[in-house]
């Protein structure tokens, strides 16, 4: 990074990480075409770039199998010459565009050889969320003069239960490094993962209902700087879903078992916490069935 | 005199000095005129009977001529000299009724008036409330410059404000003293055999009104067998015979001495009082009222005076009064607080007004036929037992207790809604990829959309968010210490402030016109229904 004297330095310089959802799944059954939704997208980060010259972009992609950055505006070689054909892409997202291009075939790659199983068809949420935060523990070290992170997720794929562990682990993590994690959800159901995400690190949450006018929600929610959001009145969703999934099957419950030293869920009764190895307790049920077998059992001996 | 009028032959001195002017003096029902009997003299007098502040006269035994003196309110004196004494007793008397029938009718006018006239005084406190409180001349000036309220109305609900003496009538009144009366110990003088005790007129009040056998004593044997101090020596004999705990003595000294007898005995009043409270005593209620309620009779429990155990022989068993007894009356009288209002010094008055109140609450606690009739009603009623009732079958209404999954979006739906086989899968995989690929080759070539976004589906949207962040609804109850109010400018959240009370005034003169009985109540709510107030105004925003 450049070194940028103090004086330039003002409250509301900010980094945007976005997690970009480029899962094929979600891609192929939307009203909304990738193209569209990219180009929304793209004009967003124009916009946010423009807010202010010392602000920053990462764009991270979320794919079937596996995460990428595809995109980070502080690398100098992003303003080299792009030749475009004619009315093409401005030069500045060529590079984004081409990585994500190699992208998507190296997930390709990669989902041939998974084993598909009866999954259901996410993206890999877990996974993108680790990379941004490393990136900006990456940029917290870097000295003091630092811009404001925050991580912006743009998702249409339903949460994958399996995740669960994985995905809470990075929310705790951004919410001790501070960095809120806003969410725009353009899917059909709701996403418990992301509310809650957004809800634990004091992000927004928003699910737009005209996807046609993308890029007006993007500019008008989740354009603003952490230090406007003192001042300026955002949208709050009304609840937030806190269900979780359960450890051993990842099925995503709302009643179950918690073990007493970490707190891990279960759906069913098991002798033994996977996780931490503590041993339970006889439950109350089962002492029940034990105590009326005994009182069978001492008549017929 | 019934009405009429008297005239009498007098001399008008202005002074004492003055030899006086002979003259001829009429008094009727509300004047007084005197008319010299010199044509030329011009001491006539016209004093009307309202002005007449007093009267003096001169004794009939005293060698002084029979004068009357009238002082009127401007304090000027007039003597009238009067040939003989019952003239001036006749005169006398004529004048007094007329002042006694004056003061009457003062305080009936003053009444009548009092909404019609308002003294400089009042006035001068409204003015100085108005400029004192910005928010009530705002009010004022809203609400009666515009006619809709008149002066009075506006001021008959802030009596408070205006200091009215008629809403200072009920003072709070002064308890009792916790400390009781037994607890009244005297000095000891060491060296003689004498014990003193002090009496004020709180102590008194208090042994009377704890003990009405003492009371009783003291109306019948005060001031016709005995003086007070006598009185009062006895019963502190009595009380010292008391503390002592000797029965012996004191049956004695009871035997010898017949009133002293009367302060030792236990008191007969109270006893009478008591069984008849008992008796009254509600059985719906969960209490258990019997014959341990009678706390005169009952030798409680061994707790004595002080605390020791003594035995007592029977036959002195009356002389016998435990602390807790006492304890008992006590409390009882201090919770029943002050029951006159009497301030005077002398005993027998005080005596007199107590036994006049208990006589009064005896009368109106002496229950009726048809109070006794409603009573044993309520308690039959009361007193139903559900085992021994009928068995009632109330229809039930079974619960419908809903599965809570169905208000959560449920993504095992989702699951069960992905049917397809595992090549079916990698095939749609393998397209999805395909579909992707293209588009990212499209918006290579082609760029970003022109237009990127259609101008009335942005609006659409924007107004659609700006709808949701200003809902009241998104945004109460979400933090304690935010109120609505607070988001708004300061001048709005006045506004909003000042609408409310005006509108909160109207509503007060408008439901305290009803029921309409008067013309007057009904062009009043008319008036006040359509005044002016920018309703809509405020309607719109809290719909917003």
């Amino acid at each position: 990074m450049p070194a940028i004297a103090s004086k330039q330095y003002s409250d509301d310089v900010s980094l945007l990480v976005l997690l970009l959802d480029t899962n094929p799944l979600f891609w192929s059954t939307t009203s909304i075409t990738f193209s569209q939704f990219l180009s929304h997208v793209l004009a967003f980060l124009n916009a946010v770039l423009g807010l202010n010259q010392l602000n920053q972009v990462v764009v991270i992609a979320t794919g079937y199998s596996s995460c990428d950055y595809i995109y980070d505006s502080s690398l100098t070689s992003n303003h080299g010459n792009f030749e475009s054909n004619g009315t093409g892409m401005p030069a500045i997202f060529g590079s984004l565009l081409k990585k994500l291009e190699e992208f998507v075939t190296k997930d390709e790659e990669l989902s041939k050889e998974e084993v598909s199983e009866d999954r259901i068809p996410s993206c890999l949420l877990s996974g993108s969320l680790s990379m941004a935060l490393c990136y900006i523990q990456r940029v917290f070290r870097s000295g003091h003069l630092h811009p404001q992170p925050r991580i912006l997720c743009l998702q249409g794929s339903p949460d994958g239960p399996e995740q669960y562990v994985a995905v809470m682990n990075s929310i705790f993590s951004a919410q001790r490094l501070m960095v809120p994690i806003d969410s725009c959800y353009i899917g059909v159901q709701n996403s418990a993962f992301l509310q809650q995400a957004s809800y634990i690190t004091g992000g927004v949450h928003h699910t737009p209902k005209q996807l046609d006018g993308l890029f007006q929600y993007l500019t008008t929610i989740f354009a603003t700087d952490l230090h406007s959001r003192g001042f300026v009145q955002l949208p709050k969703p009304i609840g937030v879903d806190f269900r979780a999934s359960c450890f051993c099957h990842k099925k995503t419950i709302d009643m179950g078992y918690i073990c007493s030293v970490c707190l891990s869920i279960f759906c069913e009764h098991h002798k033994k916490c996977s996780t931490c190895g503590s041993v339970f307790g006889q439950s109350k049920l089962d002492d029940a069935s034990s105590a009326s077998d005994k009182k069978r059992k001492a008549p017929s001996t | 005199m019934a009405g009429g009028q008297i005239e009498k032959l007098v001399k008008y001195k202005s002074t004492v000095k003055d030899p006086g002017t002979p003259g001829f003096l009429r008094i009727r029902e509300g004047m007084l005129l005197f008319v010299p009997n010199d044509p030329k003299s011009d001491s006539k007098l016209k004093v009307l009977t309202q002005n007449i502040k007093s009267q003096k006269y001169t004794k009939e035994g005293s060698n002084k001529p029979p004068w009357l003196n009238l002082t009127n309110k401007q304090a000027k004196s007039h003597i009238f000299e009067f040939e003989n004494y019952p003239d001036m007793h006749a005169c006398r008397d004529f004048i007094t009724k007329a002042l006694a029938k004056c003061e009457e009718e003062p305080n009936k006018s003053v009444v009548s008036t009092s909404s019609e006239q308002l003294s400089i005084k009042e006035l001068e406190l409204r003015f100085k409330l108005l400029r004192e409180n910005s928010e009530l001349q705002r009010l004022h000036k809203q609400f009666v410059e515009s006619k809709v309220l008149t002066e009075d109305e506006f001021w008959a609900t802030r009596k408070k404000l205006l200091g009215k003496d008629s809403i200072r009538k009920s003072k709070q009144q002064l308890g009792l003293k916790s400390m009781m009366v037994s607890g009244i110990k005297p000095s000891t003088d060491g060296r003689t055999n004498r014990v003193t005790f002090n009496l004020t007129p709180e102590i008194i009040f208090q042994i009377f009104a704890e003990k009405p056998a003492v009371r009783q004593a003291f109306i019948n044997y005060v001031p016709s067998k005995m003086t007070e101090k006598d009185f009062w020596t006895k019963y502190f004999r009595a009380e010292y015979l008391y503390s002592t705990k000797n029965t012996a003595v004191a049956a004695a000294e009871a035997a010898e001495d017949e009133e002293l007898a009367v302060f030792l005995k236990p008191d007969e009043i109270l006893a009478r009082e008591t069984r008849h409270k008992i008796r009254r005593v509600d059985p719906t209620l969960d209490m258990e009222a019997d014959q341990g309620d009678d706390y005169t009779h009952l030798m409680d429990h061994g707790i004595q005076r002080d605390g020791t155990m003594d035995v007592v022989e029977p036959q002195n068993d009356q002389f016998k009064r435990s602390l807790l007894q006492d304890l008992n009356r006590h409390a009882a009288v201090v919770l029943e607080g002050r029951s006159i209002d009497v301030e005077s010094e002398d005993t027998r008055i005080v005596a007199e007004a107590l036994t006049r109140v208990k006589q009064v609450s005896k009368a109106d606690g002496e229950t009726t036929k048809d109070a006794n009739q409603e009573r044993l009603e309520r308690m039959s009623r009361v007193a139903g037992m559900e085992d021994l009732q009928a068995p009632q079958n109330f229809p039930l209404a079974p619960l419908s207790i809903k599965d809570p999954r169905d208000y959560f979006e449920s993504q095992q739906g989702n699951v069960l809604n992905v049917p397809r086989g595992a090549k079916g899968l990698k095939r749609n995989v393998h397209e999805a990829y395909g579909l992707l690929k293209e588009s990212i080759l499209e918006i290579r070539a082609t760029g970003l959309s022109d237009p990127l976004i259609k101008p009335e589906v942005s609006f659409e949207v924007f107004s659609s968010l700006t709808r949701t962040i200003a809902t009241a609804k998104n945004i109460n109850g979400k933090n304690p210490r935010e109120s609505f109010l607070d988001r708004l400018p300061k001048s709005t959240k006045d506004e909003v402030l000042h609408h409310w009370t005006s509108i909160q005034e109207l509503l007060k003169h408008f439901w305290s016109s009803y029921p309409i009985t008067t013309t007057y109540l009904h062009t009043k709510v008319m008036l006040l229904q359509f005044s002016n107030l920018p309703v809509p105004e405020i309607a719109i925003y809290i719909d917003s």
